[in-house]
């Protein structure tokens, strides 16, 4: 196991190699299918499509503090894509907010991590989402909030593609381009895929880049699988003045586990104990 | 009785708090001139958001204002606030239980002209029904300041109730607002008469009246609706053995039914429920469409008549 001191975590870009952030990635991975399969429900495919992403923003990218998660000088994280919180809570317990073995009572009765994030149960979490449309709201707040106590933390947020069909998001990236906020950073998780079939086929967004470019916002395109581009994608925000940026991460649905890509089917649906063997031999575990 | 603005003392309340605590935000949805909160923005621009015609974002934007430590207070007419924004104030303010203070104007029957569109009859019902939530009508604007001051400061998610209509000034600086606490404006033994905002007027009027007729009734003045002062009801339905409600909303979900859940499992009095019934509002002058409803000092007489014949049998 891949682990750091709680220090390691509270310098922004930290030396980590894209080999070793494959490496974490790829024990994340699989922990969203031992997790979902343990409870026999979740969201297995868009965990898997966000992983890399959330994976550099905790190891390489954010200022946090594993050991006081509300540390005032932290970035902020918001999965406004609530459901894909397997691979949020396995970031959190490996880089130390929590111990690995609670990953087991996801979704449990009485267990600390709930099917959809909660602040109140669960430390790192910096707010409650899970109905889409609403976290990139309260992401917009955050930054509202740490530019008037003119702080230089900033608020990473990601969001699904099929979520930027609710208005609400709309209506939240109007508001941030309004009150320049440069220290918010979107990251939509284009992965191409929702519940009922590609995203284009139930309700097109595109052309993506250029609806949050008329609302104002510094754009970048990149693939969400790649490190170098992901790296250097929340490095080129950095240097983003009076908008926000957003980056369209291209992704696969259940990447990294050959019978699960680009499938709709995994959504919402956990590996059978067969399949979890099969895949985890994939991974390289077994 | 002297009609007062409960606006007005919302917006100059937010004024005194915004001096006195950094913390304090505002945000608005394009109404800040209705709301009052205008008054806020004059003074301090830096703390003052508007956020334009989109409520739920304004919703979202405050949770995360909360969770930065920041004390926001949200304004919009009551129907966008508690109706359109509903699920925003649900999953981001109330599930986390974030500090933020919903102050919605135009509430009620009493917004007028605009009819149906425009009048909430239902907010107290949308906002009772979600977890972690507080819920307050006041009745006039001296209450209408301390319920402000005191949401300020008590941590949680809270729904204050106001209204576009003048209302007539009932208390004078000796009133004091708790959270949770009705108050017995009016002592009596035949009847009990629960209110909130401005049917509280009304109820001291058809109490004064019903003397007149030998008709000795007990005025409960109860602002928080939830949670609701259980003991109070108890208390006071123990004695009289006859309940009225009165509120300017419909008579599904709010003040009415939340009464009635104590009582049926605590105390089961007759009951009577003043409110507008089962149907949308429409347009008139404010005061025109509450006689319209009934709902003033002659609505609660004939109710409290309706419960005294049951009481009797």
């Amino acid at each position: 196991m891949i682990t750091f001191e709680p220090q390691f975590f509270t310098e922004r870009n930290r030396e980590i190699d894209d080999g070793t952030l494959r490496a974490i990635a790829r024990e994340v991975r699989k922990d969203i299918l031992k997790m979902t399969t343990n409870a026999n429900s979740g969201h297995p495919g868009g965990s898997m499509s966000a992983a890399d992403i959330i994976v550099t923003l905790y190891y390489y990218k954010m200022r946090h503090n594993p050991e006081n998660p509300k540390w005032e000088e932290r970035d902020r994280f918001v999965l406004s894509k609530g459901h894909v919180c397997p691979a949020l809570y396995s970031v959190l317990a490996r880089t130390g907010y929590f111990p690995l073995e609670k990953l087991m009572e996801f979704r449990k009765l009485g267990g600390m991590l709930q099917g959809h994030p909660s602040m109140d149960t669960t430390p790192g979490i910096e707010i409650s989402t899970g109905s889409l449309g609403h976290g990139i709201g309260a992401a917009v707040g955050m930054a509202l909030a740490l530019k008037l106590d003119k702080s230089d933390s900033k608020v990473y947020c990601m969001v699904g593609d099929g979520e930027i069909q609710e208005g609400s998001v709309w209506e939240a990236a109007m508001s941030a381009s309004h009150y320049n906020l440069d220290n918010l950073i979107v990251i939509v998780d284009n992965n191409n895929l929702q519940i009922d079939g590609p995203v284009d086929e139930v309700m097109s967004i595109y052309p993506t880049m250029e609806k949050w470019k008329a609302f104002g916002w510094h754009t970048i395109e990149i693939n969400g699988h790649d490190f170098k581009e992901i790296k250097e994608a929340l490095n080129e925000a950095d240097n983003v003045k009076y908008k926000p940026t957003m980056i369209l991460a291209k992704t696969v649905k259940g990447k990294g586990v050959s019978f699960m890509e680009n499938r709709a089917e995994w959504h919402g649906k956990a590996l059978s104990p067969e399949q979890l063997k099969e895949a985890l031999k994939e991974l390289g575990e077994l | 009785m002297e009609k007062v603005s409960l606006r007005d003392a919302y917006g100059d309340t937010l004024v005194e708090l915004g001096k006195r605590d950094e913390r304090i935000v505002v945000l608005d949805a394009d109404l800040s001139g209705s709301t009052k909160t205008a008054k806020f923005a004059k003074v301090f621009p830096e703390r003052f958001f508007n956020m334009g015609i989109a409520e739920i974002n304004m919703m979202n934007v405050a949770a995360g204002l909360a969770a930065s430590g920041k004390i926001p207070f949200v304004s919009t007419f009551a129907i966008f606030g508690t109706g359109r924004a509903w699920e925003a104030v649900r999953q981001s303010i109330c599930y986390p239980k974030l500090n933020v203070k919903i102050v919605c104007t135009h509430g009620g029957i009493t917004v007028g002209e605009d009819g149906a569109s425009h009048q909430a009859l239902e907010d107290v019902a949308n906002m009772r029904n979600i977890p972690n939530m507080t819920v307050i009508v006041p009745a006039d604007d001296i209450e209408t300041k301390q319920v402000i001051e005191k949401v300020a400061y008590t941590d949680g998610p809270f729904y204050v109730r106001l209204t576009r209509e003048k209302f007539p000034r009932i208390f004078d600086e000796n009133y004091k607002f708790e959270i949770g606490k009705g108050h017995v404006l009016r002592e009596g033994e035949d009847v009990t008469i629960i209110t909130n905002g401005v049917m509280t007027s009304f109820a001291l009027l058809a109490a004064e009246m019903l003397e007149r007729e030998g008709i000795s009734a007990e005025v409960i003045h109860m602002p928080t609706v939830k949670p609701i002062d259980k003991e109070l009801i108890v208390k006071s339905a123990t004695k009289t053995k006859a309940v009225v409600t009165a509120e300017e909303h419909s008579i599904i979900g709010g003040l009415g039914s939340a009464v009635a859940e104590v009582l049926v499992e605590n105390c089961p009095v007759p009951m009577e429920r003043l409110g507008t019934p089962d149907v949308f509002g429409l347009s008139g002058k404010g005061w025109e469409l509450l006689h319209y409803f009934k709902l003033d000092e002659n609505g609660i007489i004939e109710k409290v008549k309706k419960v005294l014949e049951r009481k009797e049998k």
